[in-house]
């Protein structure tokens, strides 16, 4: 029926069919005292309970596999080369993160400058290390001394050096991982700074524009602030991936964990035992990193929303009630 | 609250000599469409200018101009005797970088229609930013001064929140606040209330009324008849690109001149 037939008809008068729900309504309205349940989910329950014994299941085949041996488990878990695998794991992850992050701002504001100079330069930047993979580029950088026997600072098209160094002494197998793992990195980062600042709203600049601030002030004041509550979130994720990613660095025999691993199971034979120590300490790890971004993350959302306590004020509100009570 | 929100007396003689602002045949284009075709217009020290006309009339681009938001194409705009976002040369005016703009923004404080405070600051940290970081006035007077600031305009209670809690006439009243902390000789106003609920318009009109009553220059784009009629030393009628009439709030408000006028007039009221 065409809309101005329909509404060219006189409302039909609402039919009384309600007599016997009525009745029930009335009931109801007559006790005072009503409790509304919530919407009940029994199926979450059998859900769980099967996924607990599928759990159950794997874990148990896997402990009493005969392959695994627990004795070499036990062996290596807190073993020192293992330890200080792991804080090398951890130091190339901090340092690579800490400087790829400057390095993607940077980036990032170039992007978004309106120099198209500049503009250019970042874009070829990203192109280039987002467009190859990490581990070409490690191998690239930890072989840099095939390309270039020597490193020297001079004037360019002539033979004359302020200094020249062998490439392999300059850069030693350290920091060629971390100079891969940065700028790899950066390229990643200066994507999610720059989304981060395209997030704030305009009006944030001209705003401060128009109380006399400069720029830069400006930048550091009041828009990197704002997009931090956006850029955070993803930059945890990637300090999780960089962690991980460190144990490619094993291909240009970088002492971190998992060559450390690989190093051992070559002469013991026990790959899959090693391969059990060094996952769990990846997990333990990554399990740690999340505890600074869910205090990075409660810092920046600042005047976003309300905060509630933290798990650790949890926790101490808990203890005092528990002694005030007694 | 007190009774006022600067310290300056207002001078209800026209001081005689170069105007504050003074705008002559300002054009600006967006890409081929001419936004502002020749406005020319000025505005003395203590005067009350409020700025009508229906939307796309070009006042806010004016207005943006003034503080150099937006580049202009053509004519030229100074405030205090000074270019402001150029200098010339001979026949032409080159524009600054934007270190001196910035600089010359100082003087000028601006209220926008959607307040536009920094969220990840308290009410008395958006007060106190600029002028600790620019005006490198030291933290305590700078807080003491807020504070003041914050009184006048009946916020005290909220020199701690964040601006998410408060509500968006607060919100305004904040941000006029803080920028007057900037001591600045001329405040611009960009619909300073069309984004309010009805029932908080009367707080902001009413901080805006008594800053024009201490002698403030004021410029006010605006949608509220009823404050340009009552505080507005003059109205200026804006319309494609164009002043189309301007005059003291009786003639231009009671008697319009303009056909343009009279119907915009008549559409509002």
């Amino acid at each position: 029926m065409p809309l101005h037939k329909t509404l060219e008809q006189p409302i039909p008068p609402r039919p009384a069919t309600v007599t016997a729900a009525g009745a029930h309504a009335a009931a109801f309205t007559e006790s005072h005292d009503v409790v509304a349940v919530p919407l009940r989910h029994p199926w979450r329950w059998v859900l769980a309970a099967v996924l607990v014994l599928a759990f159950a299941w794997l874990a148990t085949s896997l402990w009493n596999n005969p392959n695994v041996d627990h004795a070499t488990i036990r062996e290596f878990m807190f073993s020192p080369q293992i330890i200080r695998g792991a804080g090398l794991t951890i130091l190339l992850t901090i340092i690579s993160m800490v400087l790829s992050t400057i390095l993607g701002i940077v980036l990032a504001l170039m992007r978004l400058s309106d120099n198209p100079v500049l503009n250019a330069m970042a874009w070829i930047y990203v192109w280039v290390f987002r467009g190859t993979p990490l581990l070409v580029q490690i191998v690239f950088w930890g072989y840099l001394g095939l390309l270039y026997k020597q490193i020297s600072l001079g004037i360019p098209f002539t033979d004359f050096h302020i200094f020249a160094v062998d490439t392999n002494t300059l850069i030693p197998a350290f920091v060629a991982g971390l100079i891969a793992l940065t700028t790899n990195e950066a390229a990643y980062s200066a994507e999610i700074v720059r989304a981060g600042m395209m997030s704030v709203d305009p009006g944030q600049k001209e705003a401060a524009y128009s109380l006399g601030m400069t720029p830069l002030f400006t930048l550091i004041k009041v828009e990197l602030p704002q997009a931090m509550r956006v850029i955070i979130p993803p930059m945890g994720n990637e300090t999780i991936s960089m962690l991980k990613n460190t144990a490619l660095l094993s291909l240009i025999a970088v002492l971190e964990m998992y060559t450390v691993a690989e190093h051992i199971s070559a002469q013991n034979l026990r790959q899959v035992e090693l391969l059990v120590v060094v996952s769990c300490w990846y997990l333990a790890l990554t399990s740690i990193l999340s505890i600074p971004q869910y205090y990075l993350e409660r810092h920046y959302g600042r005047g976003s929303r309300t905060l509630g306590p933290t798990p650790i004020g949890r926790v101490v509100s808990l203890f005092h009630r528990v002694m005030s009570t007694r | 609250m007190s009774e006022t929100l600067a310290p300056r007396r207002r001078d209800h003689e026209r001081p005689a000599g170069i105007p504050l602002v003074r705008a002559s045949n300002v054009r600006k284009n967006y890409g081929p469409i001419e936004v502002l075709k020749g406005i020319t217009l000025d505005v003395h020290a203590g005067e009350v200018m409020c700025l009508l006309g229906p939307s796309g009339s070009g006042k806010s681009t004016f207005l943006r101009c003034i503080n150099h938001l937006e580049t202009i194409d053509g004519g030229r705009i100074s405030f205090n005797g000074e270019l402001i976002g150029y200098v010339q040369r001979k026949d032409r005016i080159y524009e600054m970088n934007r270190r001196e703009v910035a600089h010359q923004r100082r003087g000028i404080g601006m209220v926008f229609q959607r307040f536009n405070l920094f969220p990840n600051m308290t009410a008395l940290e958006n007060i106190t930013v600029a002028p600790m970081g620019i005006g490198k006035i030291p933290k305590q007077v700078a807080i003491a001064a807020a504070r003041d600031l914050l009184d006048r305009v009946g916020l005290s209670a909220q020199a701690n929140k964040h601006p998410a809690q408060l509500s968006g006439g607060q919100q305004q009243r904040v941000a006029i606040a803080r920028a007057l902390a900037m001591e600045p000789k001329l405040m611009l106003f960009d619909e300073p209330t069309s984004a309010l609920d009805p029932e908080l318009v009367g707080d902001v009109l009413d901080v805006m009324q008594r800053l024009a009553a201490s002698g403030m220059t004021m410029i006010v784009v605006t949608h509220e008849i009823g404050f340009a009629r009552g505080v507005a030393d003059r109205v200026v009628f804006m319309d494609g690109g164009v002043v189309v009439e301007s005059g003291p709030p009786r003639e231009v408000l009671e008697k319009p001149q303009n056909p343009r006028t009279q119907a915009f007039l008549e559409s509002v009221m």
